[in-house]
């Protein structure tokens, strides 16, 4: 397993998924969700095939721009023939998910260990 | 130039709570000066004990309007201002945005959840700010926001 630190987000290499975590408790300010997107969009655009499982441990707020930076995530993941999941999202989050019925979007799992058994 | 927020208490019989004092803030268009703003209010909120999903609630509220203020009625100009006015006390959070932009139709922007929709990036601030507040109201052809959080009371 191989790790490297980046300034808002952590990336681990785990059976061939590429697991991301984010290093703010908040996802909140636009210039970070510009930052952590262009980090992300550059592990994807080098992959075909790519696997990320982008995990919410220990998030506790996002706004709607990060969830437009997953969406714009998503879209470059399909585009490269990719897999992406999401996973720890606390309930309060989760909620944020389910009103905008982005739930229905995205394959999201409870836990990290269960999204990484499903790829 | 960089203008730092100004922040003061003021008296006025404005607030429709009849709340006498409330507090005004000013930004320029700017988002790194939505987080002052945003930070006395979340502190008057936790002196007035609300609890962790309205917490929750004003931090998703705040950072929608506020952002809508700067980025879309502004649009992040620095000659504009937003206007940030809010008075809290033990029943409920009041808090009014205002911007200085061109005002636009909130019953025109798009149901986000359309299944079509879905993939779009954008347009869910308005939406959000609906479900997590108990009150919203567009004023002045949309150039401002007036927005309330009842505090949730648990029946001992």
């Amino acid at each position: 397993m191989t790790e490297q630190r980046n300034s808002h987000i952590t990336v681990q290499d785990k059976n061939g998924v590429k697991i991301i975590e984010f290093s703010d408790r908040k996802i909140l300010e636009e210039l970070s969700i510009t930052e952590i997107g262009d980090e992300l969009s550059q592990i994807v655009s080098n992959t075909k095939g790519v696997r990320l499982l982008v995990s919410f441990k220990g998030v506790e707020h996002l706004s709607s721009a990060a969830l437009g930076m997953l969406i714009k995530l998503n879209k470059q993941v399909s585009e490269v023939k990719g897999k992406l999941k999401l996973s720890d999202i606390s309930p309060q989050i989760y909620e944020v998910f389910k009103i905008t019925r982005l739930n229905k979007l995205f394959d999201i799992k409870e836990t990290a260990d269960a999204a990484l058994g499903s790829f | 130039m960089l203008r730092a927020a100004v922040c003061a208490s003021t008296t006025s019989d404005v607030m429709p709570n009849n709340d006498p004092a409330f507090e005004t803030c000013v930004i320029g268009s700017a988002l790194r000066e939505i987080e002052q703003p945003k930070r006395r209010i979340l502190d008057a909120v936790q002196q007035h004990s609300f609890d962790d999903s309205d917490i929750f609630a004003l931090q998703l509220a705040l950072e929608e309007a506020l952002t809508n203020a700067v980025k879309h009625g502004n649009c992040c100009d620095p000659k504009k201002s937003v206007t940030i006015q809010y008075s809290v006390n033990n029943k409920r959070a009041v808090i009014v945005v205002r911007d200085e932009g061109a005002g636009f139709e909130p019953g025109e922007v798009p149901d986000p959840t359309h299944p079509d929709r879905l993939p779009v990036p954008n347009g869910r601030g308005i939406m959000l700010l609906r479900a997590y507040m108990d009150e919203i109201e567009y004023r002045d052809s949309g150039r401002e926001l007036y927005m309330v959080k009842l505090r949730r009371q648990v029946d001992g």
